[in-house]
């Protein structure tokens, strides 16, 4: 009973790290209903800064962020500007092809540039400290963290898309474009500071993921999926949602890595599934998709 | 005023007429390679064939349908332990599980699009790609296929083709070769009917086109089922020349990243643009195949750009410039002025 109960607490656990994952697509789909197929490729980008600036800088694995977070968030500005914004209108298939484009891209650079080989950002004692809650049954320090800061995350983006100037911006800009610009608001500056701020829930999520995991030049995709599924069983436009969904991910991998090693991802994706058949506009929907 | 005797709805033009003309001289010279090729020519347009038909397929449902998938790599793949279940456990010869990998392939898409016409748009494309990778979690599970580690086609099953290896790499080139223009000619004909104006409709406006009387969903079903039923046969016929297959190789994302890359370069949503993508594809691959992951870098940064600057790609810029369509299905309305 209490390996079961042990279980389905890594599981939430882990849904925290999915739900960083999911925030940054959330984002970036509500303000603009881009789908960023480059997204899981960002997070192992912003492992891979992550892990430059503690080898060349010996920072300590968290400081690495005053150097990773700038630079995640300047990237995600210049990528909208620059490229992303271009995408933008009725045809779905500029964005798509573009951001896949682009996903190959960045694995094949990142791929020249750091080999195929398999990476992990060390942090010292923090990766084995744990809390014993009970007999049989304790959490990891680095876990909790990773929760702990994905819900305040949460609660920060929900502050700053109903209490703030921007936040009223990006609303306003989600909900109609063009008349938001006759407001005086630039939409193209907006798009691509929603896409810098994804950027730095990324940039969170990959020092993360670079902590809690192995991860290559290859690793994106898969991120993607785990991002995607999470925001499509919370349901879309709801930020808590993300978490719901990020949690039910983590949950069922667990569970599905306990009745055979074989089927920890297929669990996850077969969740997802049966989620989208039963409720196909995930649980808690706010916003319809067309 | 117009006449009515005086105007007509005009199909072909002298581009496809000649086109036509030379496409079935250019079958013709195809049809004869096996009898003064060399064996590494025969192997290289093997693989130009499945791969421009994958493209054209790709292209009926990403272009014409507004199906942008990216898991078509799960029908692939499918399509590939087809051959394997059926020429090795049940004993139905290789060549014969082609159609058959089709037949199963276009079945198993009805469940997977009853999953993911759920959802929309962009969603649809990430959708596509989680069923593809169960199916390749689902494969790596049966152990009586190799698991994970794959599994090699026994000899007997090879021979059984053909004794002599020569007849044997004939008869798959032939077949291949048959595959690659079956799919062209249905497509263009599937186009050029009604059903062919329904899915242009709705490639233009969705809306407007569900306006006019069209059914979307069914038109879009139809388009998925078929290309379903395509990709998995050419998925048997790519493992029946690789003869070993895994999980990895299989549902690998590359076979579609490939294609979308093709049919992009080239120019989506006509028949023209992925034979031209496809030939650049293998123009540049062979001087640059040593440059691995640089290929791709190249390839990806150009579809980018034409997707940014010249969406209608290669052949777009170039059916624009000069008026060519060889393969022509549209309908054009031509009159004379009658003077009176």
């Amino acid at each position: 009973m209490i390996e079961w109960v042990n279980t389905v607490l890594q599981g939430i656990l882990t849904g925290g790290l999915y739900a960083l994952f999911a925030a940054g697509l959330a984002i970036i789909f509500g303000v603009m209903r881009l789908v960023n197929i480059t997204h899981g490729d960002l997070i192992v980008l912003s492992a891979f800064v992550a892990m430059v600036a503690i080898d060349v800088m010996g920072f300590n694995p968290f400081i690495s962020l005053v150097a990773v977070l700038p630079i995640m968030f300047v990237f995600g500005y210049i990528l909208q500007r620059s490229i992303l914004n271009f995408t933008l209108g009725d045809d779905l298939l500029p964005p798509l092809l573009v951001t896949f484009g682009l996903s190959i891209v960045i694995q094949n650079l990142l791929l020249q540039i750091f080999s195929a080989d398999s990476q992990r950002i060390k942090a010292g004692s923090l990766e084995i400290l744990s809390i014993q809650l009970y007999e049989n049954l304790s959490v990891g320090v680095f876990p909790l963290i990773v929760f702990i800061v994905a819900v305040f995350i949460i609660i920060g983006l929900q502050y700053l898309f109903s209490n703030t100037r921007i936040g009223r911006a990006f609303r306003a800009t989600s909900d109609d474009a063009v008349t938001a610009q006759l407001m005086g608001i630039n939409d193209r500056h907006i798009f691509s500071l929603s896409m810098a701020l994804a950027l730095l829930i990324v940039g969170i999520a990959g020092l993360f993921v670079g902590i809690s995991t192995n991860f290559d030049p290859s690793a994106g995709p898969s991120r993607l999926l785990f991002a995607f599924e999470a925001v499509i069983m919370g349901g879309l436009g709801s930020l808590w949602g993300t978490l719901a969904g990020g949690i039910i991910l983590g949950v069922s991998q667990n569970i599905g890595a306990k009745l055979d090693p074989g089927w920890q991802i297929l669990a996850g994706h077969i969740a997802f599934l049966v989620i989208l058949v039963f409720r196909p506009n995930g649980l808690f929907p706010r916003m319809r998709d067309d | 005023m117009i006449n009515s005797s005086r105007y007509w709805v005009q199909r072909s033009t002298a581009t496809s007429r000649l086109g036509a003309v030379l496409g079935i001289m250019l079958l013709a010279v195809l049809i004869s390679v096996p009898y003064w090729g060399g064996r590494a020519e025969m192997r290289l347009l093997v693989e130009v064939f499945y791969i421009l038909a994958l493209a054209q397929l790709w292209n009926l449902l990403a272009g014409y349908g507004g199906l942008v998938s990216v898991g078509q790599q799960a029908f692939l793949g499918f399509g590939g332990y087809m051959l394997f279940v059926f020429s090795i456990h049940v004993g139905v010869g290789a060549v014969w599980t082609i159609p058959l990998a089709g037949i199963l392939g276009a079945l198993i898409s009805l469940p997977v699009a009853f999953l993911v016409f759920r959802l929309r748009g962009h969603y649809f494309a990430i959708g596509t790609w989680v069923v593809a990778e169960v199916f390749m979690l689902i494969f790596a599970q049966i152990i009586a296929l190799g698991g994970g580690s794959g599994a090699s086609l026994p000899v007997s099953v090879v021979r059984s083709i053909a004794s002599s290896r020569s007849v044997r790499e004939a008869t798959i080139y032939w077949v291949a070769l048959a595959v690659v223009v079956a799919v062209i000619v249905v497509i263009y004909l599937l186009l050029r009917s009604r059903h062919g104006l329904a899915l242009t409709a709705i490639r233009d406006s969705e809306e407007a086109s569900r306006s006019l009387g069209v059914d979307n969903f069914r038109a879009k079903l139809m388009v998925y089922i078929f290309a379903a039923f395509g990709t998995a046969a050419i998925g048997a016929l790519i493992f029946l020349t690789k003869l070993r297959i895994s999980p990895a190789a299989a549902f690998d994302i590359n076979w579609t990243t490939t294609v979308i890359f093709i049919v992009v370069i080239g120019g989506i949503g006509t028949i023209e643009g992925p034979i031209i993508g496809t030939i650049i594809y293998f123009l540049l691959r062979e001087p640059l195949a040593d440059y691995g992951s640089w290929y791709l870098i190249l390839l990806g940064s150009t579809a980018v750009l034409i997707m940014l600057k010249a969406p209608q790609g290669i052949w777009g810029l170039i059916s624009e410039r000069f008026e060519l369509r060889f393969f022509p299905v549209q309908r054009q309305l031509r009159w004379t002025v009658n003077d009176d």
